[in-house]
């Protein structure tokens, strides 16, 4: 066989691909162009102009205009939700898990499923015009826990970014190793809103987590990290009933908020305060000497944190078992008493076991809020 | 050769008499899922025709233009299915523009349509009787029209059927394939009007 004869069939093959591939870019450079189309946000309150194309998170958030997504677009964890009053075709098959019946009927979508092919009407709360993106620098990082890191950022200078204990940041962190975009993830703010110069949030490390990761292994003092806030529902009630709070491991952010707003405020001598820690070992339980102190200083605030795993010779003093257990043994005890709202922060299977115990103490199950790690 | 040179006879023939379902039981697998739903049978009897008449023509054109000039018919496998699969690509696109309903409810079968073996199969038959160019055009469309028709009969006979007291264990594919062998002993019917071979 001479050269040529065993050359001509990968040059034709190439040659006959090379056409296709022309006619599949030209087309897709044709019929995937939407020009620029309309965003009209809650009937004309804001209308802006944008790249059609794309889908709708990504391009309100180039707008700064931040819908929550704890998944930053993956459509994995149905936050991202808008209500679109025009017509973008009936709701696809990976929106529908995170959709109830009244928000189909309403034409709720997931926001980073829906692309922008033409202009779009859209009612959002009016709170999400307040999200921003902020460009803060790590002041700080301390492991305050074998797996659980204090991390402390500094706002820009003159940002007045007020929020309520108990909502949320999306911490960005940029692309490192084989990650290749810019991820988010959320994460509850720990640190006391009236301090206006500082965001801290805990971050546990999740193996095999893209921010988690990045967070325990990258990230260092004096970094720029972009955080987007301030986000969520969250927050305190203010009732004057009795709070029941339960936390487990980083879960234990929103409540250090919740509690020193607490404590600026007067709020915590008026009310009735039970916090409920379920921890493994001794290792994963941390500021326990600040926990004691509010305990000593304020009559109404107690703080019971549990052992699951004690070990032989921690000296631990404290209660033993499961937190469902202790929740329960103190409901039907020390506060079976008197009107009371449940606060419940940490994993889906602690939080479902908490609710079940805290339903069967006669808890009212509207009385139960709780933020729940996506 | 093919004994059939009228442009009609060859026509109705692919259409009925040699009906790439029913007589050559090509293309099977989405026929038999997509036809649970009248509307969606519809769209994909469109895309299904509309794929085989351009993948017809395309296929012909480097067939005879690339192919047999240069001895490479050899090759032929390989670049029917990259034409075909380049073209449902670009449908694909264009139906998701201008059809976004159409779009949604063909689903997965839309890029299946790659693989669907009527697909080949009629390009195949196109190559093997050496059709000319107005023949694969004739058919294949003939052959998409005779699909069309076939998926919309199945799926009409489905929607009664399934107002029917079907045993427990024939629901679902179990009486589709028997309809669909009562079908093929129909169209074979007309076998004994036409021959195309």
């Amino acid at each position: 066989m001479t050269m040529e004869a065993l050359l001509l069939a990968p040059v034709s093959l190439g040659f006959i691909s090379a056409i296709l591939g022309a006619l599949i870019s030209v087309t897709d450079s044709v019929v995937n162009n939407y020009g620029e189309v309309d965003i009209n946000i809650n009937n004309g309150k804001k209308s802006l102009k944008v790249k059609g194309g794309s889908p709708l998170l990504g391009t309100l958030a180039e707008k700064d205009i931040f819908i929550p997504s704890a998944c930053g677009g993956r459509g994995s964890c149905g936050a991202c939700k808008v209500q679109v009053l025009s017509d973008v075709g009936p709701h696809l098959p990976t929106e529908i898990p995170y959709l109830t019946k009244e928000e189909q009927a309403q034409n709720v979508r997931l926001s980073c499923q829906i692309k922008l092919k033409a202009g779009i009407e859209i009612q959002i709360p009016e709170a999400l015009f307040n999200i921003r993106k902020l460009k803060t620098k790590v002041k700080k990082i301390t492991s305050v826990t074998h797996d659980i890191r204090e991390v402390l950022l500094e706002v820009p200078e003159g940002t007045d970014l007020p929020y309520v204990p108990g909502q949320y940041g999306q911490f960005e962190v940029p692309p490192y190793d084989k990650i290749k975009e810019p991820t988010q993830r959320a994460y509850s703010f720990s640190s006391n809103p009236n301090d206006k110069k500082h965001l801290e949030f805990l971050i546990r490390l999740v193996p095999g987590g893209i921010v988690t990761s990045y967070v325990h292994q990258h990230l260092k003092e004096g970094q720029t990290i972009n955080v987007v806030a301030p986000v969520g529902e969250f927050h305190v009630h203010d009732t004057g009933a009795q709070m029941i709070c339960v936390a487990g491991g980083s879960g234990m952010a929103p409540f250090k908020s919740i509690f020193a707003n607490m404590v600026d405020s007067g709020e915590i001598d008026k009310r009735e305060v039970w916090y409920f820690f379920g921890a493994r070992t001794t290792k994963d339980i941390f500021y326990l000497d600040w926990l004691s102190e509010l305990e000593k200083k304020y009559p109404t605030f107690h703080f019971i944190a549990a052992l699951s795993e004690p070990q032989e010779g921690d000296g631990w003093t404290g209660e033993t078992g499961l937190i469902t257990d202790v929740l329960h043994k103190y409901l039907t005890t020390v506060i079976s008493e008197g009107n009371k709202e449940g606060y419940l922060c940490g994993s889906p299977g602690m939080l479902d076991a908490c609710m079940a115990v805290m339903r069967k103490n006669n808890m009212q199950e509207d009385k139960i809020y709780f933020d729940k790690f996506a | 050769m093919s004994p059939i040179l009228n442009p009609f006879s060859l026509f109705f023939a692919s259409i009925f008499t040699s009906n790439i379902l029913l007589a050559n039981f090509l293309g099977m697998c989405s026929f038999i899922s997509i036809s649970k739903d009248m509307k969606s049978s519809n769209g994909l009897g469109l895309a299904v025709t509309f794929v085989l008449v351009i993948t017809g023509m395309a296929n012909w054109a480097v067939l005879h233009l690339i192919l047999i000039p240069l001895g490479l018919e050899y090759l032929r496998y390989i670049v029917f299915i990259v034409v075909i699969a380049a073209v449902v690509q670009i449908l694909e696109m264009v139906i998701d523009r201008v059809s976004p309903a159409l779009y949604m409810s063909l689903g997965i079968f839309l890029p299946l349509i790659t693989v669907n073996c009527a697909i080949l199969g009629v390009v195949l038959f196109i190559e093997i009787r050496a059709y000319t160019f107005v023949q694969s055009i004739i058919f294949s469309l003939g052959s998409g029209l005779g699909w069309w028709l076939a998926i919309m009969a199945l799926s009409a006979i489905r929607k009664k059927v399934d107002k029917a007291p079907v045993p427990a264990g024939l629901q679902g594919a179990g009486i589709t394939l028997i309809t669909i062998g009562f079908m093929a002993m129909a169209f074979i019917g007309f076998s004994g009007m036409l021959q195309v071979q």
